[in-house]
């Protein structure tokens, strides 16, 4: 699909339709682990209808999918440091959460910690 | 816009690891697209930034009150005929968020084939998707402020920090939605004036592509925030 873009991109109605209708069933899934207990199964789910919606979303509706790589990796590679702030600060918020606990707390047991988050 | 013919000119079109290689070592232009949509999926990279940064500030705050975190389920229920529904409207507005994404993708494919009415047609629907998506999220921070209590230093239900993340986090998506409404109306009178018909469509698609960014940001809040 190298030659999409001296005819801009132009794809049949057909897969936009079937994006579609699988964007709403994903939705409708996610919203649907809401009714789950919350824990792994739950998260794991929710991550998961999470990710196959913005890949379709990228990929078919944004026409990612048909683009040359020069642009792909110039957008999506990136993103890929968030992924290093995002374990930093988890790592942080943990230890935050513990010191707080160390000085706020310090007499009774922990209790409540574990339904803190 | 002479772009197709600049491309052309530009040598070979490889595709696959060539064409990578090719098309940035080739001292040329590198995205062989039209240069508005470059900028734009540029510009939607750092507003990537901003809203994982967003969100990550998010889960910090999480992470590290003591404080139970208030629970969303509940926090954004509503009563329909005396029956609790967790999350409704939060539901009908990711639903009214996936419906105008799907309208927009049409209206792209509309404007590619020329076919200015329907495009413009369709780009309007988007917009007005988008206008109801703003008048519920207005209804639920009224609903949150008034009602509920919730305040940016604090709320009734637990960790005073859910309500600075969330007013900060769905304020600024809110802020894009509005912003969208406005950039696809203006670019859909244009349309449908006709002010493309020599410079090609490809204007529609960029639009496209800043709104399904807005519906992309939305899957990410929903999980993170209201699911999690």
């Amino acid at each position: 699909m190298a030659d999409a873009h001296a005819t801009g991109q132009q794809h049949p109605l057909k897969i936009y339709f079937w994006i579609w209708g699988l964007l709403f069933l994903f939705s409708a899934a996610s919203y649907g682990t809401d009714f789950l207990e919350h824990g792994y199964f739950r998260w794991a789910l929710i991550l998961l209808f999470m990710i196959l919606k913005a890949g379709f979303i990228v990929a078919i509706f944004m026409h990612m999918a048909w683009e040359r790589k020069a642009l792909i990796f110039a957008i999506l590679g990136p993103p890929i440091v968030l992924l290093v702030l995002i374990g930093l600060m988890a790592v942080e918020g943990d230890y935050t959460e513990l010191t707080r606990l160390d000085f706020f707390s310090a007499p009774l047991a922990p209790a409540g910690h574990a339904e803190a988050d | 816009m002479a772009h197709s013919e600049t491309v052309t000119a530009a040598g070979s079109n490889e595709p696959g690891w060539q064409g990578l290689v090719g098309d940035w070592s080739a001292d040329k232009q590198t995205f062989q697209v039209p240069w508005g949509k470059a900028m734009m999926w540029i510009f939607l990279l750092s507003d990537t930034f901003i809203f994982t940064c967003f969100l990550t500030g998010y889960m910090n705050v999480r992470l590290s009150t003591p404080v139970p975190w208030p629970n969303p389920s509940e926090v954004f229920a509503l009563q329909v005929f005396g029956v609790n529904v967790p999350l409704l409207l939060i539901g009908i507005m990711t639903f009214d968020l996936i419906t105008s994404s799907g309208t927009m993708a049409l209206a792209v494919n509309f404007g590619y084939r020329r076919d200015r009415g329907r495009a413009a047609a369709l780009m309007f629907i988007t917009a007005a998707f988008g206008a109801i998506f703003v008048g519920m999220q207005a209804f639920e921070w009224t609903k949150l402020i008034v009602e509920e209590g919730i305040r940016p230093w604090g709320n009734p239900m637990g960790a005073s920090q859910f309500g600075a993340a969330f007013f900060m986090i769905t304020g600024f998506h809110g802020l894009h939605v509005s912003a969208g409404v406005a950039y696809l109306t203006i670019v859909a009178m244009k349309v449908l004036r006709g002010d493309y018909e020599k410079k090609g469509y490809e204007i529609v698609e960029i639009a496209g592509l800043y709104w399904h960014f807005v519906d992309l940001v939305w899957v990410f809040i929903f999980a993170f925030f209201y699911l999690w």
